[in-house]
């Protein structure tokens, strides 16, 4: 969630009385919003060296809050100290709209863009500051890190329509970037922002394609390279008076959205909106930006009602959707239908089910009435295989065994090299973007963790006993997902001897009080009908463990013979990967057969 | 076994040294009562204390403790006793002398003493100046501080408090606590410690030795034997508790045992669009192999797991003509045609995001970053029969977060969710009242918040009285439309959906500052045998 920082005092006067720490507090709650901090209570010496601020928390759909005109505007409305203003457009007399002409090359690279005009604005350094500011926010949250959308600002009075918005190879532009003194071309410029900070995170969106969007005025001069930087040339200072803005970008929507909420949060401080023209007959995108028509959204009452758990008129659902910014009309077609005009600002309005919630906050989500609707029962059932795992676990503690939790993602080579297990591709689900080592891989065993947690309890007192009940992954090609979980039972036990016999007796206990008895091979073998569970030397070599001490653990279940795991001494190789200082033996088998 | 805290008899080792023991029985034989400080003045308090307490178990002594105060003198004192006060000493030199320069004074009586007893001497009028030279006034003198001090040191008390404060302030004498016994014979007094034995054996059962038997007095002071427990881990603990306020709310578990889901099911299904932050690589784990899933599709095994589990609430709520009637099976297709739609060009009353929406995108494949994912998948299957059902969830939920003392990359969600007719955002939060007081929360208050799926969505809020202050104990909202209609579910169905972590709760509970020491491998084995049982309504 974005956090905007605001003048405590600027605020309140805007919002025409003082409050208290505590009483915003409670206005931002009821609201929505998130005082997350008023500076004047802080005891950081660079709090007290300003004049207090209070950092708000925005809810990541609420775009129109993101810059201090938003925050008291919403908040104004809110309290009712005003309605929500009606933006309009208003074309020069002269009816010459400035002009921006899409050719059909950005389809390559970015194909859209929107803009406005805002004339006379008056700007402040304050209102200066935070309209940069809003910008950036917007880059950062929509436009995701300007991806999707960026924003170029422009002092109308120092270039020329009609503008042109193209894309060429990257050498064939040239200009001097916002701050700099020297011209560069656009491979130059990217070099030279390769290790800038703020920006060499957004080279990567245009770097390797073969032409940049640029748009130019009609002397050729560049006003930007989106979605990197501005010309200087056309920078806007505190004396700007006629401000073009520019938007480029992938997604129809959002770049309607961001020219939206410029236009509702600046407007203000301009005489007027003017409309851009945008010529782009190619991708049929040619039109006058931006609309400023609300959306009219029907919403019905008693669905409003309904969901609220209240039972107001049409009319007092009105007063209080307009707190929020909404003008709501009864529809004269149907009783029930309110049609509710969204302002530009509430694109966060997508169905009438956000109208109803608007419905609820206006009127106090606390407020609300609280009783349950319905009478209605169930039954309750656990998940059957959490019911076996939770068996297991008890009858486990109860044999003298402590639970751990470690966790699920381990590094590959606690999986497999340091088990002296070989990674065959085909069982272990791999992560793509982990940020740590730590976390490579979906683990296929319970042991790396197990031996990790004894690993952590060194200094604890042998013999150490562990064992936990949980699930591993694998990939699985008959899957929707391509995965499996199954659910493992695993032990360790770490002490000055092996342990070999204490795994294999809490195998004996589990199994008796799984109702599995114990049988020999040779009567399991020969008859897969006889349930029960036996023993046998692991064939061939399982490097895990000490070579003749591992035993495969047999299983005859519902006619079917299964090995479901091993158990045995750990090599000593795996002891020192592990680095644990005395014999430990292990048991690990799949649990899901007992189903 | 840490020495003297377990077992029968705590008794320091050190004693076996003095045998303090027999020399208190010795004694005792001529001497009744002996009192401790006079008669064994150099065996430290705690020796002699641990020797009575040893006899006294054994009935062969009897003793009583005082506690008083000794005034001690310090080491100015004592020389003050010795050699007099320091006027005395001025006044004895100008008596020896006649006539003693004032210069020359601190060479006889130390500079000390010249300057704190010219002034008390002149004061007392012992002695009186003569030009520059000290001469006597009075012939005799009474040194009243040696006197004081000399009488303190004989009785080791003074009863006047105003001099003892002065003379403390003076640093000359130091007040210590003491305690002194004073011991008598006890019924089974004997010269010795009888021969003892520590327990009761089966021999001394078949023999009959017990009834004749000396036994060992017990400690009652002392911890029993330590027990080789097995125990379940406190965060499991407590995931048994709310699992059982779920059960007893009717709630059927949910079928989460697969981490890995698709974006389908993890995001597009409940509305989250392809560019929303969660989906970024910074906040979601991905998997590159294996690389893609299907498109949502039957899977009939845990469907039929949830057939099991549902059996019961079939059965109990068919109308008679219902028994065995298999509803109609779900369309994948259509359902995956419905969530493109919604996302793309709105539907189901949905203005849609607008924008290009990408099949591979939805394919990828993630460790589910919510247990929400199955709830989707669950709320899709009720579709088939839409009516009232209750579902939920305790288990792992993955996050790409830099591990920190309240992060890790995996924790456990706890996840409800409620479907039926007619559901208001009130009855949600009375619902929620009623599931936070079977944890001792009362006074809920709701924060209108944003959720991609839920709408409205708030955020849960309770008073916590250990810290005094409200704190968001959870997450809730109706889900949205566009994530129940596309399904199939009837417009006027509503589904409340509810979330909170179980590490938050459980940290809280048990005082733990750092997940890390909860969850993961780098737990105290020590600690978590020791963690009391979970009784969420009690603690």
């Amino acid at each position: 969630m974005p956090t905007i920082t605001v003048d405590k005092a600027a605020l309140f006067k805007e919002l025409e009385r003082e409050y208290t720490t505590e009483e915003f507090d409670e206005l931002c709650f009821e609201f929505g919003i998130e005082l997350d901090e008023d500076t004047s209570q802080s005891t950081k010496p660079e709090d007290q060296a300003q004049p207090p601020q209070l950092k708000i928390e925005i809810p990541a759909n609420r775009y129109d809050m993101l810059c201090f005109e938003g925050i008291a505007l919403n908040l104004r409305v809110f309290l009712e100290k005003q309605q929500l203003p009606k933006w309009t457009l208003s074309p020069p007399k002269s009816g010459e709209l400035e002009t921006l002409t899409v050719k059909e090359e950005t389809t390559q690279i970015r194909p859209l863009v929107s803009g406005v005009v805002l004339r006379n604005i008056n700007f402040t350094q304050e209102r200066y500051d935070s309209f940069i500011a809003l910008q950036d926010k917007l880059h950062q949250n929509l436009a995701r890190q300007r991806t999707l959308v960026s924003i170029g600002t422009h002092d109308l009075d120092t270039i020329k329509g009609p503008f042109t918005y193209e894309a060429l190879a990257p050498e064939e532009i040239k200009f001097v970037p916002l701050n700099q003194s020297k011209e560069l071309n656009g491979k130059e410029l990217m070099e030279f922002y390769d290790k800038d900070k703020h920006l060499g995170r957004f080279l990567h969106i245009i770097r390797d394609s073969p032409v940049y969007p640029v748009i130019y005025d009609s002397n050729r001069t560049v006003l930007s390279l989106p979605p990197i930087i501005n010309g200087n040339h056309s920078k806007i200072t505190l004396d700007t008076k006629n401000v073009l803005v520019e938007i480029t970008a992938l997604d129809k929507t959002k770049v309607e959205i961001v020219n939206h909420i410029l236009v509702a949060m600046f407007a203000g401080y301009a005489e007027s909106i003017e409309p851009l023209k945008i010529v782009s007959p190619h991708n049929n995108e040619s039109r006058e930006a931006p609309d400023l028509t609300p959306r009219v959204f029907p919403a019905e009452v008693d669905y409003l009602n309904q969901v609220t758990g209240l039972d107001l008129a049409p009319e007092e659902i009105a007063k209080l959707l307009a707190k929020m910014g909404h003008d709501v009309k009864q529809s004269s077609s149907d009783k029930n239908i309110l049609d509710v005009a969204v302002p530009i600002t509430r694109a966060d309005v997508l169905h009438q089910a956000d109208i109803m919630e608007d419905y609820a906050i206006a009127y106090g989500f606390n407020k609300l009435p609280r009783f349950y609707p319905n009478k209605s029962s169930a039954v309750a059932a656990p998940l059957p295989i959490n019911k076996l795992a939770d068996i297991v676990r008890h009858e486990s503690a109860s044999a003298g065994w402590t639970e751990v939790l470690p966790l699920i993602l381990c590094s590959h080579e606690e999986n497999f090299a340091w088990l002296n297990r070989k990674d065959d591709g085909t069982t272990a689900i791999k992560l793509a973007n982990p940020k740590t080592a730590e976390y490579q891989l979906v683990r296929t065993s319970l042991l790396p963790g197990l031996l990790k947690t004894i690993n952590s309890n060194k200094h604890h007192a042998v013999p150490i006993k562990v064992f936990e009940v949980s699930d591993v992954g694998f990939k699985d090609e008959s899957q929707e997902r391509k995965t499996r979980n199954e659910r493992h039972f695993g032990a360790a036990i770490m002490g000055k001897t092996s342990g070999f016999e204490q795994v294999h007796g809490l195998l004996d206990r589990l199994m008796l009080m799984l109702r599995s008895i114990f049988i020999t091979r040779e009567d399991g073998l020969k008859n897969a009908k006889l349930g029960g569970y036996w023993i046998e030397e692991v064939d061939g070599v399982d490097p895990t463990f000490l070579q003749g001490h591992s035993a495969a653990i047999k299983l005859n279940i519902d006619g079917k013979n299964h090995t479901i795991g091993v158990f045995g001494i750990l090599h000593p190789s795996v002891l020192q990967k592990f680095e644990l200082p005395y014999p430990v033996s292990t048991i690990e088998f799949n649990l899901e057969v007992f189903m | 076994m840490a020495g003297g805290t377990r077992g029968p008899v705590p008794v320091p080792l050190k004693t076996e040294e003095h045998n303090v023991t027999q020399d208190v029985l010795d004694l005792l034989e001529s001497k009744q009562p002996l009192q401790t400080s006079e008669d064994f003045p150099s065996i430290p308090q705690a020796e002699i204390k641990a020797a009575l307490d040893r006899l006294a178990s054994r009935s062969m002594v009897e003793y009583q403790a005082h506690d008083s105060e000794q005034v001690l003198l310090t080491a100015e004192a004592e020389s003050i006793v010795a050699d007099g006060s320091h006027e005395f000493k001025v006044w004895k030199a100008v008596k020896d002398a006649g006539k003693v320069p004032i210069k020359e004074i601190a060479n006889i009586v130390g500079a000390e003493s010249a300057k704190v007893g010219q002034g008390n001497a002149f004061k007392n009028k012992w002695i009186k100046k003569d030009g520059d030279a000290l001469v006597l006034v009075a012939d005799t003198v009474q040194d009243a501080t040696r006197n004081l001090l000399k009488g303190i040191q004989d009785t080791k008390t003074l009863s006047d408090n105003k001099t003892l404060n002065e003379l403390k302030k003076r640093k000359l004498v130091t007040v210590t606590k003491v305690i002194d016994y004073s011991v008598t014979k006890g019924p089974k007094y004997a010269k010795e410690i009888p021969v003892e034995v520590t327990d009761l054996t089966a021999d001394m059962l078949a023999s009959g030795a017990w009834e004749t038997a000396n036994f060992k007095p017990y400690n009652f002071n002392a911890l029993g034997a330590s027990q080789d427990a097995g125990s379940l881990h406190p965060l499991n603990k407590v995931r048994q508790e709310f699992r059982n306020v779920f059960f007893s709310q009717g709630f059927v578990e949910m079928p989460t045992n697969h981490y890995v889901d698709s974006g389908f099911w993890n995001f597009d299904a409940l509305f989250v669009p392809q560019q929303h932050p969660a989906r970024d690589v910074q906040d979601t784990f991905f998997i590159s192999d294996p690389p893609k899933a299907d498109k949502p599709r039957a899977d009939p095994i845990t469907e039929a797991t949830m057939d099991t589990m549902e059996a019961g609430s079939r059965k109990l709520f068919a109308k008679p003509n219902e028994v065995g009637e298999k509803p109609k099976s779900r369309d994948f297709e259509k359902y995956w045609q419905n969530v493109q739609d919604v996302h793309q060009k709105g539907a189901f009353g949905s203005v849609g995001y607008r924008y290009p929406w990408s099949a591979d995108e939805c394919l990828r494949l993630v460790l589910r970053t919510h247990t929400t994912a199955v709830s989707t998948w669950v709320l899709h299957r009720l579709a088939e029969n839409p009516r009232p059902a209750r579902y939920f969830s305790i288990d792992r939920v993955f996050r790409n977060e830099t591990v920190d003392a309240t992060h890790l990359a995996e924790f456990h969600q706890i996840e409800g969710v409620i479907a039926d007719f007619g559901l208001t955002l009130g009855g949600l939060m009375r619902f929620l009242e009623d599931f936070f007081s079977k944890m001792g929360l009362e006074n809920l208050r709701f924060k209108p918040a944003y959720n991609p799926y839920t709408e409205p969505s708030m955020e849960i809020f309770g008073f916590h009285k250990g810290l005094n202050r409200w704190i968001e104990i959870g997450n809730s909202g109706l889900f949205r439309p566009e994530m129940l209609e596309p399904m199939g579910l009837p417009k006027d169905m509503r589904v409340y959906g509810f979330g909170l972590s179980l590490e938050r709760p459980t940290m809280m509970k048990y005082g733990v500052n750092n997940i890390r020491e909860l969850l993961g491998h780098k737990v105290d084995l020590t600690w978590i045998k020791e963690q009391p049982a979970v009784r969420l309504e009690k603690d």
